[in-house]
Parts: structure tokens; sequence; C-alpha cells
């Protein structure tokens, strides 16, 4: 098949291909070029190299069940995605979080986040050979892992946001780890400025390529730090709060004039922004009753001492299911046996338990939101994450659709190159931050 | 084939020597790209293993890394670059999606990437812990030092 | 601007075009006649509404119904920091309307997506092709009557062992 390019080149131009197994770390985009010596006189770019079906998968599967396929879109914030689906199915169901769960749900929005800025830059910075700050900000991101890791079971996908809450509660032991890593990303970013603001050749390579007046980039589309890189002041959690945002002060960072090392600045000024939250999370988070750690029974021994109990005797259970035991559960998951599962205290020991466990999983029962359609979005690390899901009543979603930011930056990226040199598209491509589990769904 | 002193003494030595210095090509395409991010930074170190200098091209390289998801628009490129790479190589596969599919059995994604090319080394997890990845390639170093090679260059079979 | 108003502001301007306005969950929606839809999108870009963002396009089908396939508009104004949903039905062989790449820029690659997962076609837009799957693909995936597990490999696969 030609493409577009082949039939519009000048038969005298070469035309290169950078092609869908690329080296810079950013999955599988193709991008065609007609080149006039280094000069780009045409480009195409072509996607669709990561299409895994998610939304014809998503309509197969329980709410419940999609939960793990929203994590592996933009896989370098995952809890985010999680954020997003959850809370879309909340409004449908018109579900009440509570309060520590919605603390817990912002810090973890924040740590993820953070990562996915950090794992941006560290490629685009990588790109334009500047591998310290690759090792530097890789080595950050594993303290913040180490911190979602001890919490949730996994370091990046994590499914951990609940349909109600999250699945389980904060280690005990979480403000030390915490601050370790809002420390250690702190030094980080100091070093990474220092290596980076001023130096003469990263300014060469970024500054005033790529750029994009506010206007063009309304009517791409653009949002999240690429829109606030031309001036543009528009932050889904301060246009729209959801969670706990509106009682959390942190400022919006603007860029002046949309080009890469603006878009750099933003990225980094976001992050000491999203430091700031993670901090007044720390201080600010409802206090849950002290949680023991677990050294109680197997389930198979519980159902047995259950029968043998003497009423009022609490059995507590091992430490495989610890953050979710009966006395947190209600800090972290809301109050509405027909969406959420029973602690398993009571779904092991108890009839009543027993029978909404089994009913929330049974086939053609469980999550259950009436007919009609709600869009709800979230601030993503790449900008406004957007899920418009169509009801028919079932328990599996009629139509599940993605609005991914990544599509509206990448549908730009021909008109930034044009008229520029090969290596600038290098620290362009990097600095719109293109992940492709989003943008191929 | 003669099996003598010299014969497993050259099959002990090529293999170490091409177990310890391992240029791998990272066929990244999802997810687990950022765990092997992670295998190959400070942190989990995997140029310890002698197999760190990353080469961007598989004319340079005899380790295929397969991470991430396949799917059946990328499955011809896969195919270009294993068959680009020189002998002797080597294919891990990392990750539950090139393995085998993973969690996305539909109309898009190859179930297995060794429905594409021949695999060696299969990771699984989603993603894999860089500990795991470790493991595999210590595998595979294990593959590479037991693998018997035919010294008569000019009787060899191919 | 209360939230009644916009909607009922449309209904006004364009009588016949409208089918209804309802808002679920709270949020404005706004059905629309096939053929109408580039003339209510260019009233609601001037002032004093200004939506010059379109944020999403997309399609849901239905099959049983007999206009099949429902386009959904999602577009936002940062002036008055409010979203609105534009649904427009169409039957199956008439499925086309008019293309909105004169108006934004992203409508280009969405539409292509669209093109690509349902076969809806948009008159006017430049360069109609498949984006996500390749050129040879048969058949539209996200359509109801498409087989989750039918799989079209581009080249022959190996009996893995």
């Amino acid at each position: 098949m030609t493409a577009r390019i082949q039939k519009q080149a000048n038969p005298e131009s070469l035309l290169l291909n950078m092609g869908p197994s690329h080296p810079a770390m950013h999955g599988a985009v193709r991008i065609m070029l007609e080149l006039d010596g280094e000069r780009i006189l045409n480009s195409e770019v072509e996607v669709g190299y990561l299409h895994r079906g998610f939304e014809k998968t998503c309509e197969n599967r329980t709410y419940f069940n999609l939960l793990i396929y929203t994590d592996r879109l933009n896989y370098v914030s995952p809890l985010i995605n999680n954020v997003g689906y959850v809370m879309t199915i909340e409004k449908m169901l018109s579900l009440q979080v509570p309060e520590r769960a919605q603390y817990i749900r912002v810090l973890m929005s924040e740590l993820s986040r953070i990562s996915d800025h950090l794992t941006c830059l560290a490629a685009m910075a990588m790109e334009c050979a500047a591998f310290t700050v690759f090792l530097y900000n890789i080595k950050a991101r594993e303290f913040i892992w180490d911190v979602i890791e001890a919490t949730t079971g996994a370091r990046m996908t994590t499914s951990y946001i609940r349909i109600g809450g999250v699945r389980a509660d904060l280690r005990p032991d979480y403000p030390e780890s915490v601050q370790k890593a809002v420390l250690e990303t702190r030094k980080v970013l100091k070093d990474v400025h220092g290596l980076l603001d001023k130096n003469k050749i990263f300014l060469s390579r970024t500054r005033d390529i790529g750029l994009m007046t506010p206007e063009d980039a309304i009517a791409y589309g653009w949002t999240g730090p690429c829109l606030r890189s031309t001036g543009i002041c528009y932050d889904v959690r301060k246009a729209h709060p959801y969670l706990v945002y509106d009682r959390l002060n942190f400022d919006i960072p603007l860029g002046e004039r949309g080009d890469n090392y603006d878009r750099y600045m933003v990225r980094m000024e976001e992050m000491e922004q999203s430091l700031r939250i993670v901090e007044q999370c720390l201080a600010r988070i409802p206090k849950s009753p002290g949680r023991v750690m677990a050294d109680g029974l197997e389930p198979a021994e519980a159902i047995r001492a259950s029968r043998l109990k003497k009423p009022g005797q609490a059995i507590r259970l091992s430490p495989n299911l610890e953050g979710a035991e009966k006395d947190v559960y209600k800090n972290i998951m809301a109050d509405d046996p027909r969406f959420i599962i029973p602690p398993k205290e009571e779904a092991y020991t108890s009839i009543e338990g027993l029978i909404s466990h089994f009913k929330f999983f049974m086939k053609g029962h469980g999550i259950r939101p009436p007919k009609g359609e709600v869009y709800f979005s979230v601030e993503g690390g790449n900008g406004e994450v957007g899920y418009y899901i169509v009801s028919d009543g079932s328990d599996k979603p009629y139509r599940l659709h993605l609005r991914a930011p990544c599509l509206h930056l990448l549908a730009s990226l021909e008109d930034l190159i044009k008229g520029r040199l090969v290596a600038d598209i290098i620290p362009t491509f990097g600095s719109m931050n293109i992940i492709l589990g989003e943008l191929d769904r | 084939m003669p099996e003598n002193f010299i014969a497993t003494k050259f099959n002990h030595i090529l293999g170490w020597a091409r177990k310890y210095s391992l240029f791998h090509y990272p066929y990244i395409t999802a997810c687990c790209g950022m765990e092997y991010m992670s295998t190959a930074c400070a942190h989990f170190d995997i140029d310890r293993f002698g197999a760190g200098w990353t080469r961007f091209s598989p004319r340079q390289s005899d380790l295929l890394l397969v991470v991430g998801t396949i799917s059946q628009k990328q499955a011809p490129i896969l195919k270009i670059v294993y068959d680009q790479m020189t002998e002797p190589k080597w294919v891990m596969a990392i990750g539950a999606c090139a393995v085998s599919g993973g969690i996305y059995d539909n109309y898009a994604v190859v179930q297995g990437v060794d429905q594409v090319i021949p695999v060696d080394i299969y990771v699984p997890g989603c993603p894999p812990r860089p500990e795991i990845i470790l493991d595999g390639l210590l595998k595979l170093q294990d593959k590479i030092q037991k693998q018997k090679h035919d010294w008569r260059w000019k009787k060899r079979k191919s | 601007m209360e939230k009644k108003k916009i909607l009922d502001e449309i209904e006004q301007a364009f009588p016949e075009k409208v089918l209804e306005t309802s808002a679920p969950f709270g949020e404005e929606t706004v059905e629309l006649r096939p053929g109408a839809l580039l003339k209510v999108v260019e009233f609601l870009r001037k002032k004093p509404y200004e939506f010059t963002m379109l944020l999403d396009l997309t399609c849901v089908d239905f099959p049983e119904r007999d206009e099949r396939f429902e386009m959904v508009y999602h577009i936002y104004s940062l002036a008055l920091n409010r979203r609105l949903r534009i649904k427009l039905s169409l039957p199956e062989d008439k499925a086309s309307l008019d293309s909105l790449t004169p108006l934004w820029k992203n409508a280009n690659w969405l539409e292509r997506e669209a093109f690509d997962m349902f076969g809806v076609r948009f008159e006017g837009h430049p360069d109609l092709r498949r984006l996500f799957m390749n050129e040879d693909f048969k058949g539209h995936p996200l359509r109801k009557e498409y087989p989750l597990r039918k799989r079209q490999p581009l080249i022959p696969l190996r009996k893995s062992p």
C-alpha cells in the first residue's frame, strides 16, 4: 500500500521512514518524512501499531472486571486512569466515597502524575543525549513506586482504585516512606534543574522548536501540560474539581511561548506542585483506627472457628487481606451492599456476607447501572482523560469510549515539524509525551 | 560430532564468551517497557550481567527482547527485525502479552510472539518485576552456556 | 449563564433542527436531526458561547434501531467552562454526515477513527482512511456484528510450540 506521502512527494526528495520499532522508547509510532537534505518538507504519522481492542473488549466484560484494562491505557500513570473510570461509574450510581478514600485517591494520583512527568522528561532528555537525567529520574521513580507497591501490591498496573473506594488502607508506616519519596524526588529535581535549565545544548535543541500558538492548540483540542505551556489555563482539577482537590492549595504553572522548553519547564513545575499536594494530603488525611498487622487465621480455619465461636467474639483473618480488614473497611469503601463486596471476614463467617458476595459476582447480577450515558474526565498526566460510558442496564457496558489526550497531541505533530530539521522531531515528540497505550487503546 | 576434550572446551569457552557479552535490542511496544527501563537503570542494573549495552539496531545485537503487546499490524515489522539480526541470536519474550497475548484475546492482538518468531525464554508477568526479567536473563545465559557448537567449520550443516 | 439557558437558546435558534434537549446526570445534551450539525456548531462557536474546543467525537452502534449509528460530540467552552454533548442518529444505508475539519483540526483524526471502527463516512474530509487498523482490514471492528476474536493476520502465523 502506498502511503499518502508517497503519492504526494516530489520525485527528487528523499523519503525516510522512522519506523514502528522506535528506539526512543515511545513504543510504536511510524513517522514518514519527505526530506530535502535535512529539512522536512512533508511528513505523515501512522499509528495503530499498538491497537489492542480495548473498547471492544470492554463490551464483553463486567464493570468490575474491566478495571484491569484501564490500568494499561496510560501505563506510566496507571492510577489516574483507574480514578477516571471508577469515578465515571460512581457518577452513574451516585455513590458517595468516604473521605479517607478520597484523600488516598488524591495521594496516589499525584504520585502517579509525578512518575509520569519523571518518565517523560527522562525519555526526552535521553534522546537529547542527556543520559544522566534519565538515570536520575528513574531512580526517583523507584522510590515513588516503592510507596505505591507497599500500599497496593504492584509497582505499576495496580487496579487499586475500586468502585466505591480503594482496595486497601495505607500501611501504618506510610508517612516515612512517602516523605522519603518526596525528599528523593526533590533532590533529583534540583539536580535536573541544574543540569538542563541553562544548558546551552539543551536550550538550542528545545528553545523555539515545536512552537504552538494558543489558538492552534485549542483548535487541535490540546489539554494538559502541553496546552498550559502555550499560556492557556485549563486544568480539570481546577475547572471541574473532583475528589478533594477544591480543598487543597496548589498552583497551575503556565508557559509563555509553547515551545519544547516551555513544555519541559511546565512539567518540572507541575511536579513541584504535585509534591505540595502530596504533603498536604499527608497532613490532612483523616485518621483511621490503628491497624494491627493481622496475625490471624487462614480462611478455612476462620470458617471452622466461626461455627464454634461464641456470640460477639471477633475473628481476624490472615495477613493476605491486610488493609481490607473489617474495622478499616468503612473508611476505605462506600457503604452500599449493592455495589460493594462485603469485607472478607463477613463473607467467610456469616451467611449474609456470603450471599451478598455471591450475588455481586454472579453472572447477570452485580453492578448494574441505570440506563443512560455519562461522561466524566480527570486530569491525567497528558491532559483530560475522559470516559464516556453508555449503559443499557445490564452488568456489562454497552459502549465504553476513552477520550485520549495523546490523540489530539499527536495529530498536531505533522504541522509542528514542517520546515524543521530531522533532529527537531526528537525533542518535539518527546516533550509531548505520547503514550501509545492511550492513543491506540 | 566428536565429543572429546577440545570440542567440549571449545563449547565451554564460546558459550562463556557469548553469554557474558550480550547486546540486546529492546523491541518495546507497551507497558512492560517501563519495567524494562527500571531493569536497565541503577536500581536493578542489567549491566552487571554483561548485557548492559542497548544497541538500537537489530544488526548489531544478538538478543531480541520483545517487550509488550504485539498487535496484528506490528507482527510483520517484528518478523523483519528478527530476520535482520545475524546469527547467533536469541529471543526473550517479556510480559504476558508477548508470551501468550496476555489479557487481550481479541481481533487485534497476536496471541504470543512465538506465532511470529521462535522464542527462547518466556518471562511471565504483567508487568514482570525487574528481578524476574533478570532471572530470565540468567536462565538464558545458562541456555547459551549449554549450547553445543560444531567446531568443524567445513562440515557444518546449516 | 444558568444551566438551562444554553439548551433553550439553541432550541429557539434552530427550532426545526433540534429533536430534544436533556441533561442526564447534569450533562447538557442536544439531539439534532442529521444535516443540522454544521449550522448548530457554527452558531455555538461564536460569542457569547465560544465553544471553541472539540473534546471528543465518537459513535455508538445500536443495530436493532432503524437509525443505527449515533454520533456523539463533546464540545467545551473555555469562556463559560461548560461542556455540551451533541448527538445525531444516522441510518446504516446513509451513514454519512458533514465533516468538521474546516472548523477544528483534530476532527481529522477523530473522524478517521470513527470511519475505521464503524464505517461512518464524512463528506468533506480531506483524507478519509483507516487510522488504527491496516488498510486491507475487512470490516469495521466496533460494530456489534463483528466477532470479538476474528483475527485477520497480515503474515502467516507459525504454530506455537
